[in-house]
């Protein structure tokens, strides 16, 4: 499985470290039920799904990977800071 | 029909003709008492549990494959009951002591081989962490023996006692641990449910779970529509899928592990012997191929194949710390589907959906907990109370935060276990 880093291009996955689900982080101020479906529920889903994968021995860029759970195929990725994931503040 | 010493012996000189099915294919009636879905290993030892212990026979599992196709046959055959938390302690040991009945149980040679299971450290921090765990499985009534690095010798030469980076110090023990033949396991279950009445219908895919008004009323399927009193999950690697035909979301990522096998030698390794730096665990199978894996990939995946560098992984930690393996060829790989729970540990509970069961988050060890789950499980099937072995496998110890059973002590959080 290689990964494309935005900046640095095509990658070997050991470069990478993987976060999981890449899910909109709630407010602060947020329902004890929000941030139990933050932390652990997921949808978990069979086919193309957004994970967070972290540059490590890279850019150090936080990228948000669209990624085929059945066929390992990398869709398409993008810097995670675009992704608009942060908490409202 | 059942195994005995005078009946192998018979159709050995009868050319084996008088064997029949162990199990019938029946076709799927209208309505059961129970729908199980997923014949696996958990799965059937339920439907087994259900009609042995609680006297439920209107009962059938749904396997979309066949009887035994997933993560049953695709493990790395380890039995023990060496966990350190409570909790996990308890039920683990009950399991284990299901493990040493089974083949009587089930009048059916599992290949229960209790040659003893070893967890060797490599540091000082190690061994303490070793000791703590020791005195936790006798305190449960297990067995746990802590060797030192002259004892271990003796008893396993072929490691690599003096790595420079890790030397092997010691180990822990349990004796009663070991291995069994994995597919029979699923095999003496279905058949022994089968015998007392059980449907297992396979290649029968659920596509929906039918909810009335917070009840469930029973569950689409490639082969028709099937309608239950009760449903309960089974279905491992896949669980989150099934479970959000029914709405629900689960504490749960699907994640790849891999396993390997060499080709065979001859005997080198009695024990099952498992390594805490860079993590391997490997046996020897009667056949003489030796049966290793190490970590999961740690990505989302139901592929059941995992990726090189884990692969890679594997093979540098297994010939570091048994480098006369270094020759041994490699005959295959293969990937299972491991349904991951944030602190690694299962849960059997409620679903909140009355009538819909939950059985899943078994993480890498859902082999050796199929006996103890399914007399569990069904317990909780058929008294909707749970099972004195498993009350803590709480679905709610997410949400609330208590009771959670991390037992690597990495945190409850879903990419770090």
């Amino acid at each position: 499985m290689r990964i494309t880093c935005p900046i640095c291009g095509d990658r070997d996955r050991r470069e990478f470290y993987v976060k999981g689900a890449a899910l909109a982080r709630p407010e602060a101020s947020a329902t004890l039920e929000d941030w139990h479906e933050h932390v652990n529920l997921r949808d978990n889903r069979a086919g193309e799904t957004k994970e967070l994968w972290y540059h490590e021995m890279g850019c150090s860029a936080w990228i948000e990977v669209c990624r085929n759970t059945v066929s390992h195929e990398i869709v398409s990725t993008r810097l995670a800071a675009t992704a608009d994931l942060g908490a409202k503040r | 029909m059942r195994f005995s010493g005078w009946r192998v012996l018979k159709e050995g000189l009868t050319g084996n003709k008088g064997w029949a099915p162990h199990w019938r294919d029946p076709e799927p009636q209208p309505e059961y008492d129970v729908v199980i879905i997923g014949g696996g290993g958990h799965g059937l030892a339920t439907a087994y549990n259900l009609a042995k212990e609680h006297g439920i026979t209107n009962v059938a599992v749904l396997e979309k494959g066949y009887l035994g196709g997933g993560n049953v046959g695709r493990n790395t055959t380890i039995v023990r009951a060496n966990y350190y938390l409570p909790g996990n302690s308890e039920f683990y040991s009950h399991s284990l002591k299901q493990w040493e009945g089974l083949e009587e149980e089930l009048n059916y040679n599992v290949m229960m081989s209790q040659r003893g299971q070893i967890m060797v450290y490599h540091n000082d921090g190690q061994r303490d962490a070793m000791v703590r765990r020791g005195n936790a499985i006798i305190n449960q009534g297990d067995d746990a023996e802590l060797l030192s690095r002259e004892a271990l010798r003796k008893l396993v030469p072929i490691l690599n006692y003096d790595n420079a980076r890790f030397p092997i110090m010691g180990g822990l023990l349990q004796r009663r641990a070991g291995t069994a033949r994995h597919d029979a396991v699923a095999w003496g279950f279905a058949r022994g449910a089968d015998q007392r009445g059980v449907d297992l219908i396979q290649n029968c895919e659920v596509t929906g779970i039918d909810v009335e008004n917070g009840k469930v009323r029973g569950v689409q399927t490639s082969r028709g529509v099937i309608r239950a009193k009760k449903v309960a999950l089974a279905a491992a690697g896949r669980s989150g899928q099934v479970a959000a035909m029914a709405g629900l979301r689960l504490p749960i990522e699907s994640h790849v592990l891999q396993a390997f096998v060499s080709e065979g030698i001859k005997p080198v390794l009695d024990h099952v012997v498992s390594f805490a730096e860079g993590h391997l665990y490997v046996s020897q199978s009667d056949k003489g191929g030796l049966v290793f894996g190490s970590y999961l990939d740690f990505y989302s995946s139901y592929a059941a194949r995992g990726n090189l560098p884990m692969v890679e992984h594997t093979m540098e930690t297994c010939v570091s710390m048994v480098p006369a393996l270094a020759k041994a060829k490699v005959l295959r790989s293969w990937g299972g589907i491991m349904d991951m729970t944030p602190d690694g540990s299962p849960i059997i509970d409620h679903s909140g959906i009355e009538g819909l069961y939950l059985n899943c988050g078994w993480c890498y060890g859902g082999f050796k907990a199929i006996p103890g789950s399914g007399n569990a499980y069904a317990h909780l099937i058929a008294t909707d109370r749970p099972h004195g072995a498993a009350t803590k496998f709480k679905l709610d110890r997410f949400r609330s935060g208590q009771g959670l059973m991390d037992e690597e002590g990495t945190g409850a959080q879903h990419n770090l276990h």
